[in-house]
């Protein structure tokens, strides 16, 4: 039996001892999590994810980050559309948090004098205060930090959730981010044997709701409160204006796709914070797919697609096979090629003919 | 709470001169003859102090604390509209290309709904401008004033536990739930929600009305009573009636503009008030016409 010290530090907690506390809870006083080691993370703007151990080294930590919440206009397509944005640290989707299981996540969350609007945040992953959003609603010129314990392993949404009509129009104006929660011992395959990435894509998908003027072309506002009213109305129809990954039509394309080799292992964290969504790799595969993204559950394997519902972030282990390029989309073909749910894999290599090989050209049909 | 006398101002006169076109008296040489203002009846109400639970949301070393009551004093006669700003009032403005088309389905003499902050402002502007008058939004301290014993201030939870913060959302939530407020969307004929004791009609009826305080987070010093720090956040303004909550200034419909739990406004509408400024009195002197006659008109 662990006492409630060695399970706070964890420092040889084993898969069963970490299944044993999670039966059990540890509740460590104010104190205990004030003597914790404290790491300061520095995020970086999706796909790309902070650096980061798959495997914990040493007991659980207190792991601070911030993010200043930024107001501003942003093109969503190549056609120039332009979205009144509200954004964690700048980027759509925010970034990527990853700690591990029982460390607390700190975050301090600035809203710049500059901006108009009033935000916070609410974290799938955190328990209570509808996951921190009663505790960290700002105004323009204030800052708030909020901790919270990651009780439980997977990938989780965050999203801007300031009460009311506000709720779903902050979201859809670029509001949401991902958690990343590690078992402290890493990931695991269906059999519990340990899996690792050699890289890891954070995909945040958004749909936008850009109204249109009578001339059917997408609308400018000087403010966000400017669209308010006509955003609304889109919204309430349901039907997206775009889908898109990274924030824009084409962002993780041409000279901004993601890059990998074959024979490397990627693990692809894709969230949606409003809407269902079904991400496909074509010409590839999930090798192991955690659909709901939580650890705890084995991850299915060999899918085809994979579903992630509105509100939840997933996550698929992907070893690459084959070069060439390959398409991730939303395998809703509509949304993924005119509304804009696509990005590309550019994977280097050498060619398996045993895979795949074209054993004869096209050629005129034999008579 | 101390009453004053309550004065009602009767406005045909003013209405008249309204009616002259005073908008466009800077313009004297062609004296255009708009459709005259529809002047909404004011009640003036001699100055006073009163107990006032201050608007916004209050800190105390790190936690949440009922709103400070303080004593506020209205040092001059307040002009205030006796009734809401109508839709035919407000259909005037539209029509002079001043005011966005409100949101409301209703016509006639029904207050008008489906105005966010910014569309009261531009009505208050346009009416400034047309009537050669200052008229504004009333502050929070101004309203809470004219609405009298009808005044209901925030739904607060009162201090929060610092050990426990979900205790005042517990209390928010069930003082909430047993006002048993019912919603109550359709708007009805100005005058059904009755007069209050100084004389307006239909405060706290179910037309929430904007005011000209913004929303501010303030920490309070540790005597308990200082304003220590404040931020506000003019981008939301308080918004009176059966309660006082706080809008951003886009929205139109009250239901759907904040409150992620709690009781929302089922409608948002305003009433102005006007500052007897040197303006007023000068543009009428320049027409040749004296305040006498509207002044005149003043009773108790
Ligand atoms: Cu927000």
């Amino acid at each position: 039996m662990l006492t409630r010290r060695e399970a706070l530090l964890g420092s040889v907690l084993t898969a069963a001892a970490a299944a044993a506390v999670v039966a059990m809870p540890v509740v460590a006083s104010a104190a205990e999590v004030a003597s914790l080691p404290r790491e300061k993370v520095t995020l970086v703007a999706p796909p790309f994810v902070h650096a980061h151990d798959q495997v914990a080294k040493g007991g659980p930590k207190v792991v601070e980050f911030t993010m200043t919440i930024e107001e501003k206009p942003m093109i969503i397509d190549a056609d120039g559309t332009q979205l009144n944005a509200m954004t964690y640290n700048g980027s759509i989707p925010g970034p990527l948090m990853v700690v591990h299981q029982d460390d607390y996540i700190e975050l301090t969350l600035i809203n710049p004098e500059t901006n108009t609007l009033a935000h916070n945040i609410d974290f799938h992953a955190a328990t209570g205060a509808l996951g921190g959003g009663g505790l960290t609603l700002v105004n323009p010129g204030e800052q708030v930090t909020l901790r919270f314990k990651a009780t439980r392993t997977g990938t989780f949404v965050y999203h801007c959730a300031p009460g009311g009509a506000m709720i779903p129009w902050h979201v859809v104006s670029g509001m949401s981010g991902a958690v990343m929660i590690l078992p402290r011992d890493g990931l695991k395959d269906d059999k519990g044997k340990p899996v690792r990435y050699d890289r890891i894509f954070y995909i945040g998908e958004n749909d936008f709701y850009v109204p249109r003027d009578e001339q059917g072309k997408f609308k400018k506002y000087e403010t966000a409160g400017d669209n308010y009213d006509d955003t609304v109305k889109v919204m309430r129809g349901l039907i997206p204006t775009h889908v898109v990954f990274n924030g824009k039509a084409g962002s993780l394309t041409g000279d901004n796709a993601m890059r990998a080799k074959v024979g490397e292992t990627i693990l692809i964290v894709h969230s949606q914070a409003n809407r269902d969504t079904r991400p496909h790799l074509i010409g590839g595969h999930g090798d192991f797919v955690w659909e709901q993204g939580k650890f705890a559950n084995p991850p299915a394997k060999d899918l085809e697609t994979w579903f992630i519902r509105g509100g939840s972030a997933g996550s698929a282990l992907y070893t690459f096979r084959q070069p060439g390029i390959y398409a991730y989309v939303n395998h809703n073909l509509i949304e993924a090629v005119e509304l804009g749910a696509t990005a590309h894999f550019v994977v280097d290599g050498t060619w398996d003919d045993d895979l795949m090989m074209q054993v004869e050209a096209p050629k005129p049909i034999a008579s | 709470m101390p009453f004053d006398p309550v004065f009602t101002f009767g406005t045909t006169a003013a209405a008249a001169l309204i009616g002259l076109g005073i908008t466009h008296a800077l313009d004297r040489a062609s004296l255009e003859f708009p459709p005259p203002v529809a002047v909404s009846e004011l009640v003036v109400l001699g100055p006073g102090s009163f107990e006032h639970p201050q608007p916004g949301e209050f800190l105390k070393q790190n936690h949440t604390v009922a709103a400070p009551v303080v004593q506020e004093t209205i040092d001059a006669p307040l002009e205030i509209m006796k009734y809401q700003v109508s839709v035919s009032d407000y259909g005037l403005c539209v029509a002079d290309g001043a005011c966005k088309p409100a949101d409301s389905r209703k016509i006639g003499n029904v207050p008008v709904t489906g105005v966010s902050h910014i569309d009261a402002e531009a009505y208050a502007t346009w009416l400034s401008a047309r009537t050669g008058e200052a008229w504004r939004l009333p502050t929070d301290v101004e309203w809470a004033y004219a609405a009298g014993e009808r005044f209901k201030g925030d739904i607060d939870g009162g201090e929060s536990d610092p050990n426990n913060p979900a205790r005042r959302w517990l209390t928010q939530y069930r003082q909430e739930a047993a006002l048993g407020r019912k919603p109550d969307p359709e708007p009805r004929a100005q005058g059904a929600f009755g007069t209050n004791s100084k004389g307006l009609s239909d405060i706290a009826g179910n037309v929430w009305e904007w005011t000209s305080t913004c929303y501010s987070h303030a920490t309070i010093g540790s005597d308990g009573k200082r304003t220590a720090s404040s931020i506000d956040n003019c981008g939301v303004h308080a918004v009176e009636g059966f309660h006082r909550t706080y809008m951003s200034n886009f929205i139109r419909d009250g239901k759907s503009g904040g409150c992620a739990v709690g009781t929302p406004p089922d409608n948002l509408g305003f009433r102005l008030v006007r500052d007897r400024t040197g303006f007023f009195q000068t543009t009428i002197r320049s027409l040749g016409l004296t305040l006498t006659a509207a002044e005149s008109r003043v009773h108790e």
